[in-house]
């Protein structure tokens, strides 16, 4: 890692994870619009096919072409028929695509039976579009925790299964360009609650059982220090019985529900802290971790994704 | 029809009940959650059983850890709640490889298949790794535990979705998969040295991609699947008949945020185009409703505007105690700025809520907690806010 680690952005291919929830979509939107403005030729992939990615640029009918939707910032959601259709045209040359639609069908249903398929048919379009640098950044939006370490693994169980052949030829190449930190890592996003802390720091101890290089940890939704340097115990004050009788003549009746509020912002930072301190504790120290601000915004969409993006570059340090 | 309107009615009346949403919503905590509150007021034995490969069940229950076989809660963290409970809590896990094994021990015709199964390469990576296999799995184990007869009621937590319906949809697949004709067409060549011209180019190409070796194992791994078909198929259709009578039901869980309510959404279509049993909604982590009242929003709104005013309201010495007169002023503000951002929230949540177009006749909405829920009392007072 060292240097490497400095500039996330850097590898050509990272796999962006995280619990659900945490806003896992939404940082790899922010990452690749970050990418996309650094210059990048950029690539961003959700394997997910809800079609969730798009909304946070606001488009609609993402498909399996990639689309430019801003500049330089393409998008495509992940299809493993189309995959294997690209596959087949391109590796076994067989001059018509159309001519394969019935073993294309064939092999479909065996993908939808046979575990791994699909996942390798995921892993081999995005590590094809990296080894033939058509851009020169790859950000996908992976699947959650719970599978990423299966999808990452597939084409080692792959290969240990395959000992000749197209397909170990195939995952030979794919293991090499997943194994080089250089080129590839892993995002892991959380937020500052118990169980994306916990499951978090589970992932990244199961991620040292693939090839693939952690490039990250990103918190996300981290609450603001709601009050400076002695505001604390002014507001505690502010709580007393008879100050917020006070404050009702001056603010209206309701202002009770004010300061509760303000309490809960309160109480949910403190916990949000030790759930931080967890995961720092948790973490290798030359991990780069990175802090996304909770935005309190609207709604998501482009203008959402375009606050993550100058957050996280701030962070990474542009 | 009588009409149901509390949950703790609708599982009076099931025999499983599944949780469905997207990640991260609070689906385990909220299967928890229904187990504890049946155990305790519904009585007889209630298993909640986690199919999720995180491991966050054992987490919520207080539990340091569990696996395939049930583990009883203690009766003592029950009672902690306040309430004697009735009946007894489980809870387990799924172990995928393990619960694999159990199935060819059980299904395998003879010592000889069942050990040439279990030690195929294909069978260990199949069964060990992949994440479909996880769904399959996760239904038979499913199906086991309820026909047992143990437990009057199972409550299950399904893995996070990347298709919704996967899981649902692994029985079929699976019956589909062994009764093929692909399958026994794969198989050919290596039941008999005789391939007929007309499939030839397939095997080339088969060959040409997978390595003849590979294509080896995966013969030998269908044939010998094969002499379980019948058992195979017949059990994938009864986890299927199971999921889909009267006695399931399905509780589709989700936050108001914008995606998971849509994912929800989508559930509650696909469950009623499956003609599955919608049992109910659950809002969870719903922040409180005073963030809408335009009278308390009216009150931040003066602490942001003219705090030195409000401060000018108190007495002279109540606000030198409290300290600086700036100080208490700015303190103010951010109050009522943190108001706003939550209230900003509150209001999106509120939108989502009113957008839902189909909602079932069950809807329950869990206040946000600002800590996790991390023992049995937890889940029971969480539990005791939805149950009625």
């Amino acid at each position: 890692m060292g240097d490497l680690a400095d500039d996330v952005l850097s590898r050509r291919l990272l796999f962006v994870t995280g619990k659900g929830g945490v806003g896992k979509s939404a940082i790899a939107a922010g990452l690749a619009l970050l990418g996309s403005q650094q210059g990048k030729r950029t690539l961003a992939c959700e394997v997910d096919a809800k079609g969730n990615l798009a909304d946070f640029f606001e488009v609609v009918d993402v498909g399996f072409q990639p689309r430019e939707v801003q500049p330089r910032l393409h998008v495509m959601s992940m299809n493993t028929e189309e995959s294997l259709k690209e596959y087949l045209s391109l590796q076994l040359k067989l001059p018509l695509v159309a001519r394969v639609g019935p073993l294309a069908r064939t092999f479909d249903f065996i993908a939808n039976a046979a575990p791994g398929v699909k996942e390798i048919l995921t892993i081999g379009k995005l590590a094809h579009e990296v080894r033939e640098r058509n851009y020169d950044l790859v950000v996908v939006d992976a699947v959650a925790t719970g599978h990423i370490v299966g999808q990452l693994r597939a084409p080692q169980a792959i290969n240990e299964l395959v000992s000749v052949g197209l397909i170990r030829d195939q995952t030979d190449w794919m293991l090499d360009l997943l194994g080089d930190p250089a080129t590839t890592g892993v995002v892991v996003v959380t937020s500052p609650e118990e169980m994306p802390v916990t499951e978090s720091l589970e992932l990244l101890d199961a991620l040292q059982d693939t090839n693939v290089d952690v490039a990250a940890v990103v918190v996300n939704r981290v609450l603001p220090e709601l009050f400076g340097r002695g505001e604390e115990e002014i507001f505690d004050a502010l709580r007393e019985p008879a100050l917020v009788g006070a404050l009702r003549e001056a603010a209206g009746d309701k202002v009770d529900q004010v300061l509760e509020a303000a309490h809960l912002a309160v109480r949910l930072r403190r916990t949000r802290s030790r759930h931080l301190a967890r995961l720092r504790e948790g973490l290798d120290p030359t991990m780069p971790v990175f802090y996304i601000p909770e935005l309190f915004t609207r709604a998501d969409g482009l203008r959402a994704t375009n606050q993550l993006a100058v957050a996280l570059g701030e962070e990474i340090g542009y | 029809m009588t009409e149901t309107v509390s949950l703790e009615q609708l599982l009076a009346a099931k025999e499983i009940v599944v949780t469905c949403g997207s990640g991260g919503v609070g689906k385990t905590t909220t299967a928890a959650t229904l187990a504890t509150m049946a155990a305790i007021h519904l009585g007889g034995k209630v298993l909640v059983l986690t199919v999720d490969p995180a491991r966050r069940l054992a987490n919520a229950m207080g539990l340091e850890s569990f696996g395939n076989v049930e583990t009883r809660v203690d009766s003592a963290a029950l009672a902690a709640g306040g309430v004697e409970p009735r009946g007894e809590l489980w809870a387990a896990m799924l172990d995928t490889k393990q619960s694999w094994d159990d199935l060819i021990v059980r299904h395998a015709p003879d010592a000889a298949t069942r050990d040439a199964i279990l030690a195929n390469p294909m069978y260990k990576n199949v069964t060990g790794r992949f994440v479909q296999s996880h769904d399959y799995i996760a239904m038979e184990r499913l199906y086991e535990l309820h026909s047992s007869g143990v437990y009057d009621l199972i409550v299950v937590d399904t893995p996070p979705t990347r298709n919704a319906l996967d899981f649902l949809e692994a029985p079929a697949r699976m019956a589909d998969f062994f009764s093929s004709r692909l399958l026994r067409w794969l198989l050919v060549p290596y039941r008999s040295r005789i391939v007929s011209v007309a499939s030839k180019p397939f095997y080339q190409i088969a060959d040409r991609i997978l390595g003849s070796a590979f294509l080896q194992d995966i013969a030998e791994f269908f044939m010998l699947f094969q002499s379980m078909h019948d058992g195979f198929v017949e059990r994938a259709k009864a986890v299927e008949r199971v999921l889909g009578d009267r006695r399931t039901t399905f509780i589709v869980v989700s936050t108001l945020e914008p995606s998971p309510l849509r994912e929800a959404e989508f559930f509650i279509k696909a469950l009623q185009a499956k003609g599955l049993h919608l049992g109910g909604l659950v809002l969870n982590k719903v922040l409180p409703g005073y963030l809408l009242d335009p009278e308390v929003s009216a009150a931040a709104d003066k602490l942001i505007s003219a705090p030195k005013e409000v401060l000018s309201g108190l007495e002279a010495e109540q606000v030198a105690e409290l300290g600086d007169r700036s100080t208490v002023a700015r303190v103010l503000t951010e109050v009522g700025m943190s108001f706003r951002n939550f209230q900003l929230v509150g209001k999106r949540e509120a939108e989502q809520r009113a957008e839902l177009a189909t909602a079932p006749e069950v809807m329950v909405s869990v206040p946000f907690f600002e800590d996790d829920i991390y023992d049995v009392a937890g889940l029971a007072r969480m539990g005791e806010q939805i149950w009625r």
